[in-house]
């Protein structure tokens, strides 16, 4: 079983909505780390939580990228651990260098609060084993930064190497590039998202279509 | 020694702010607005006092923080 931890920052308000997913598929929680803290050692899997890290200032995820964690997260990432980043999570890696991209303000301009259908792109990596392979499933949306862009290098290399991990199915909400919602590092290793499958876990929360993701990582081997 | 750093939208890259700016002023009957881009201006005011290593460390700066050369590119100016 991987151990999980997850990076708090101030403004970051989704870490105890991980910290209950995490909990539901692993069966054992997840250790809180604070961005100050300068190693993450004993961990293998470091899960970057939504919110408004640093209040959004300067870009969405530009501070947080910088905070004393987020070397030690690369150092993880570097030896192959595993990284995940939901929200402003996936900000904050792509700010960090961690991911490639940038998130722009949404196309529409207004925040989105709401459901989206997401297209599992492939089954096969320790993130969405528990799904099917063009499984569609429902995932709420919390964001006003969420389109995603890259080069046309960049988008073709993601598509030409698959790191393409969930598109958006039928309405491409935010504008982003070849309605992308999620994408894979090279060794399949860090993976970022914007919608938050930690928000549908249980029934209580109106549905389960997000704990697939869960448990497959808790199926995941370091 | 001040130094300013405008930080911008690529050109290409969509900028909705520009856009909905841009309607706005049409909404209050400045017809003749054909494009508006919205960005950052960022005032620095650094120890340095010689010219071009306030210049040479502002741009350092964009390069690692105050821009995301994905997306922005920046100016420096001498205020």
């Amino acid at each position: 079983m991987l151990r999980a931890g997850i990076v708090m920052f101030p403004g970051i308000n989704r870490e105890r909505d991980i910290a209950i997913a995490l909990t539901r598929s692993f069966g054992q929680k997840p250790v809180m780390l604070w961005h100050k803290d300068p190693s993450i050692e004993g961990i293998d899997l470091v899960v970057v939580p939504g919110g408004f890290s640093f209040g959004d200032y300067l870009r969405c995820g530009a501070m947080a990228a910088q905070s004393p964690i987020m070397r030690a997260v690369a150092a993880h990432a570097a030896r192959g651990g595993y990284v995940l980043g939901v929200c402003n999570g996936f900000q904050i890696l792509t700010e960090a260098g961690l991911l490639p991209g940038a998130l722009l303000r949404n196309a529409g301009l207004r925040f989105l609060s709401m459901d989206c259908q997401l297209k599992v792109a492939r089954a096969d990596t320790a993130f969405t084993s528990h799904y099917q392979q063009n499984e569609v499933f429902r995932a709420p949306l919390a964001h006003g930064d969420g389109n995603y862009t890259a080069s046309p290098d960049v988008l073709d290399r993601l598509e030409g190497e698959n790191l393409v991990a969930f598109r958006y199915e039928g309405e491409n909400p935010n504008g982003s590039a070849r309605a992308i919602a999620g994408i894979y590092s090279p060794n399949l290793r860090v993976m970022g998202l914007m919608p938050h499958p930690e928000n549908l876990v249980d029934p209580l929360m109106g549905g389960t279509d997000g704990k697939a993701l869960f448990d497959s990582l808790a199926a995941a081997s370091t | 020694m001040k130094v300013n750093v405008t930080v911008m939208l690529k050109q290409g890259v969509l900028d909705p702010q520009g856009k909905a700016i841009a309607r706005a002023l049409h909404g209050l009957g400045f017809e003749g607005v054909e494009d508006v881009r919205a960005g950052k201006l960022i005032e620095l005011d650094l120890a340095e006092t010689n010219p071009d290593a306030a210049r040479a460390a502002a741009e350092a700066m964009a390069q690692k923080l105050l821009a995301n050369s994905v997306i922005e590119s920046f100016r420096v100016e001498l205020g």
